[in-house]
């Protein structure tokens, strides 16, 4: 066999093995190419003051100084994701780890109180962001999103798409618990 | 009831392309003639269980049941009907029944019209087809299945994209999957070549039509998507060498090289063991096509569910199509004799500059694709490679092929002198630069180097096609009978050349010699563009089935006479509350007026406009349409349809 004939073949599996390669880090969570990194991180936490979802009262971002470190996730009833992500929400909010407010983007008011009803409510409390002037501010561009804000009320972390159990023990809980060690 | 039917149809589809893939292949191996007959009613049985999975899930679109996942996450009650049946394909799961349905449809074709072919080769072909076919079914299963059902069902499902809310988009993706697929004839037929030790003349002669066809598809799939980018995404533009537009341009320049090295191969019985690499190759990067987009390695606007455990299921699937054709070509390649001996000046070596020159562009267009994937994994960094580098790797290939395919019909095939063409070529030349140089000048009263070099390759073609129908038909009694004496073959390849001329105008003109202007109006503003006043009307809303829009009128008036009254929208969709553009455009044969509303930007009532002149951008599509005529012209010649009678015929032109 001449190794010409076999150049192709070869050079075909190099390129499998990259694939391969590449899927794995995605799979783990290593690479995700739609990871745009966050020009928010270590910057203060943007600004704001919504009406809250569930009650006549309002959230502003003056929420984040009174814990040690807090989670921001945006959501919306209009989002197949966030259902997919909801039951962990629940786990981590009954758990009570790490207060979890809510940014409730561009929906409607019934149906966000329908879905919390339906669903269950991890939030302390949701802001009713229905213009999206907010998610601009924070740069979200796919729901659902989720920042950890420190106790300072600057941005941490950023984690974009569904929270799941492997991305929080990978991810997420190392940068939380680094920032509970160092503020207490 | 009908979605469980559908499943059990896709089943019973996956059993008998298994037993196509593997009865009529054993059966050719071991010499069994009955086990090599079961590919046909294997094939027509496969297809016809696909084609009533495919039927199923279109009853379950049409009549809105939302139990469905698939139905849920890709349709609506609001949607229109049109739309309910375009959105089985909207997905991946419904894209990819599509695609093995269309497999299926190849296979009964291949069925049909190959009566003529040995027995022995036809089981070959419909096994390889059947293994292919076997795999996707497989992966539909077991990772995509577009039955599953939801629970509770959703009051409403989560409507198309409205991206794909259009009639462009309804037939771009049969269309380009129609060439993906088609593409899997040809490479059955190289497989099926290797396998039996059989790569002659018959078996390049056999793919032609097939191959020809299949890129005649691609180019139309490919056309529409360009299409409807320019007149969808509200930019303006025609070709953004986006990730998953690549790849489906890689393989369609494969797929202009396979065509020409079968010509060779056929005619001389030269480059045999490259045909069908590329012939391999045409069908290898359709599958990765495939892979790119539905495994999310790649970011791209075309976004599909993006899931690693599909990634590497396809990926599996074009490592054992891929992989096992090539282990099969590295064992029987070496064993091929080209026989056809040319000397450097001939039709031969035109052509292998054509092959070369398209492999080169392939290859680099690939490079430039997966390079920020490379990067990225092994975590250099993120880059992309956009436009920049595409068009200064991709342009200066061109150049050259276009100049060739120039002189390629004109030659002889194994020896031809230059002093034969020579002089007659150079005058053409000539000419050709001068007219190059006179049309922009005199449309448009400056001549930049580029946009003259591109009407000069534009005359050269036309020209030079002139002169083959010349050459061809001065020897006949009377210009009309020796016209009529040409073959299909022949114009065919010219109107597919004359396609690319087309094209190339197109391109050259609307880059050269747009204009664009981004603005801010209020109603009653006017602003010229191109020496054409464009008048700002204003906005009012409208409420269409799914949606709601502001429509902005602009009034185009040329001195006291109107050119065109243009509506541009600015829609929001109910169900996904996703902006879309509607461009306005009035369309015309040496120029398009395209104005596309951006956003509004105060309450007084003013908008982002932006409002573009650009020459001759029809004739990029109209040169697609060309080429795809073209194809299918040539495919259709009286030479394929005669059997055995056509063979003795073989030394006619090509």
């Amino acid at each position: 066999m001449k190794t010409r004939f076999l150049a192709p073949l070869m050079i075909f599996g190099a390129m499998v093995g990259l694939f391969y390669f590449a899927l794995m880090q995605i799979g783990q969570g290593d690479y995700n190419p739609r990871d745009i990194p966050s020009p928010l991180i270590n910057q203060a936490a943007p600004a704001f003051d919504l009406p809250a979802v569930t009650s006549d009262g309002s959230v502003s971002s003056a929420v984040f100084a009174q814990h040690q470190v807090s989670l921001f996730n945006v959501w919306a009833s209009w989002c197949v994701a966030c259902r997919q992500e909801h039951p962990f929400l629940m786990d981590l909010a009954r758990r009570g780890e790490v207060p979890i407010y809510g940014l409730n983007y561009k929906d409607e008011r019934a149906d966000a109180i329908q879905w919390l009803n339906r669903h269950g409510d991890p939030y302390v409390t949701s802001g009713f962001d229905l213009r999206g002037d907010v998610g601009i501010d924070w740069g979200v561009y796919g729901v659902p999103e989720t920042f950890v804000i420190d106790g300072n009320g600057m941005v941490r972390y950023k984690h974009v798409g569904p929270l799941g159990p492997e991305s929080w023990e990978k991810k997420m809980k190392p940068v939380i618990d680094r920032l509970k060690a160092e503020s207490s | 009831m009908v979605p469980e039917l559908g499943h059990f149809a896709l089943i019973l589809a996956l059993v008998l392309a298994m037993v196509q893939g593997v009865v009529p292949l054993a059966g050719a191996a071991t010499g069994r003639t009955h086990w090599m007959a079961v590919a046909r009613p294997a094939a027509w049985g496969q297809f016809f269980f696909l084609a009533l999975a495919y039927a199923g899930l279109t009853y379950a679109f049409v009549t809105n049941d939302f139990s469905v996942t698939y139905a849920a996450q890709n349709s609506n009650s609001q949607l229109p009907l049109i739309y309910r049946i375009s959105a089985v394909w909207g997905g991946h799961e419904g894209s990819l029944l599509l695609w093995v349905a269309m497999m299926g449809l190849w296979t009964v074709a291949v069925g049909l019209f190959s009566r003529r072919l040995p027995v022995a080769m036809v089981a070959r072909v419909i096994g390889v087809m059947g293994l292919v076919s076997s795999g996707f079914l497989l992966f539909m299963l077991l990772t995509s299945n577009p039955f599953d059902r939801i629970w509770p069902a959703p009051m409403d499902g989560r409507d198309l994209n409205p991206l794909l809310q259009d009639p462009g988009l309804v037939i771009h993706p049969p269309m380009l999957y129609m060439g993906y697929v088609g593409f899997s004839v040809a490479f059955a037929f190289a497989v099926a070549a290797l396998l039996g030790g059989r790569l002659d003349a018959a078996w390049a002669r056999w793919s032609r039509p097939w191959t020809t066809i299949a890129w005649a598809f691609l180019t139309l799939g490919i056309a529409l998507g360009s299409w409807w980018a320019y007149y969808e995404l509200g930019w303006g533009g025609w070709w953004f060498w986006d990730p998953v537009e690549n790849a489906s341009f890689i393989p369609w320049l494969v797929g202009i090289a396979l065509m020409h090295s079968l010509a060779v191969s056929e005619k001389r019985g030269a480059f045999k063991s490259w045909t069908v690499l590329l012939a391999i190759f045409a069908f290898a990067l359709s599958l990765l096509g495939t892979f790119l987009v539905r495994s999310g390695v790649l970011t791209s606007v075309h976004a599909f569910a993006n899931d690693p455990a599909r990634g590497v299921f396809i990926l599996m699937l074009l490592g054992a199509v891929v992989g096992g054709s090539l282990l099969i070509y590295a064992l029987r390649a070496p064993a091929v004799k080209s026989t056809g001996r040319f000397s450097l000046f001939s039709r031969e070596t035109l052509l292998l500059g054509n092959n070369v020159l398209l492999a080169v562009a392939a290859g680099t267009i690939l490079l430039g694709t997966l390079y920020p994937l490379v990067l990225d994994s092994l975590g250099v960094g993120k880059i992309s490679v956009g436009p920049p580098y595409f068009n200064a790797v991709f342009v200066p290939l061109m150049i050259p092929l276009i100049f060739a395919m120039g002189i390629g019909p004109l030659t002889r095939w194994k020896r031809d002198r230059v002093n034969r063409l020579l002089p007659v070529l150079s005058v053409v030349l000539i000419v050709s630069a001068i007219l190059g140089a006179l049309l922009p000048w005199w449309l448009y009263g400056e001549v930049p180097a580029m946009a003259a070099v591109g009407a000069a390759l534009s005359f050269w073609v036309l020209l030079t096609v002139l002169l083959d129908v010349h050459h061809r038909t001065r020897n006949a009694e009377s210009t009309v009978a020796g016209l009529r004496k040409l073959t299909l073959s022949f114009w065919g390849m010219n109107l597919a050349h004359l396609g690319v001329a087309a094209a190339v105008l197109g391109v050259t003109f609307s880059t050269y010699f747009g204009e664009e202007r981004d603005l801010r109006m209020a109603p009653g503003d006017s602003v010229e563009v191109a020496g054409l006043a464009f008048n700002f009307e204003g906005v009012d809303q409208r409420r269409g089935p799914n949606y709601v829009a502001n429509t902005g009128v602009v009034r185009v008036t040329d001195g006291d006479r109107q050119v065109a009254l243009m509506e541009t929208e600015k829609r929001v969709y109910n169900v996904q509350g996703m902006p879309m553009t509607e461009a306005g455009i009035d369309a015309g044969l040496t120029r398009d007026l395209y104005v596309a509303m951006g956003e509004q930007l105060d309450d007084s009532g003013a908008w982002a406009l932006r409002i573009y002149h650009k020459p001759f951008v029809r004739w990029i599509w109209l040169g697609g349409l060309l080429m795809a005529l073209g194809g299918l012209l040539a495919a259709s010649d009286r030479r394929y349809r005669l059997g055995r009678h056509g063979i003795s015929e073989r030394g006619e032109n090509a």
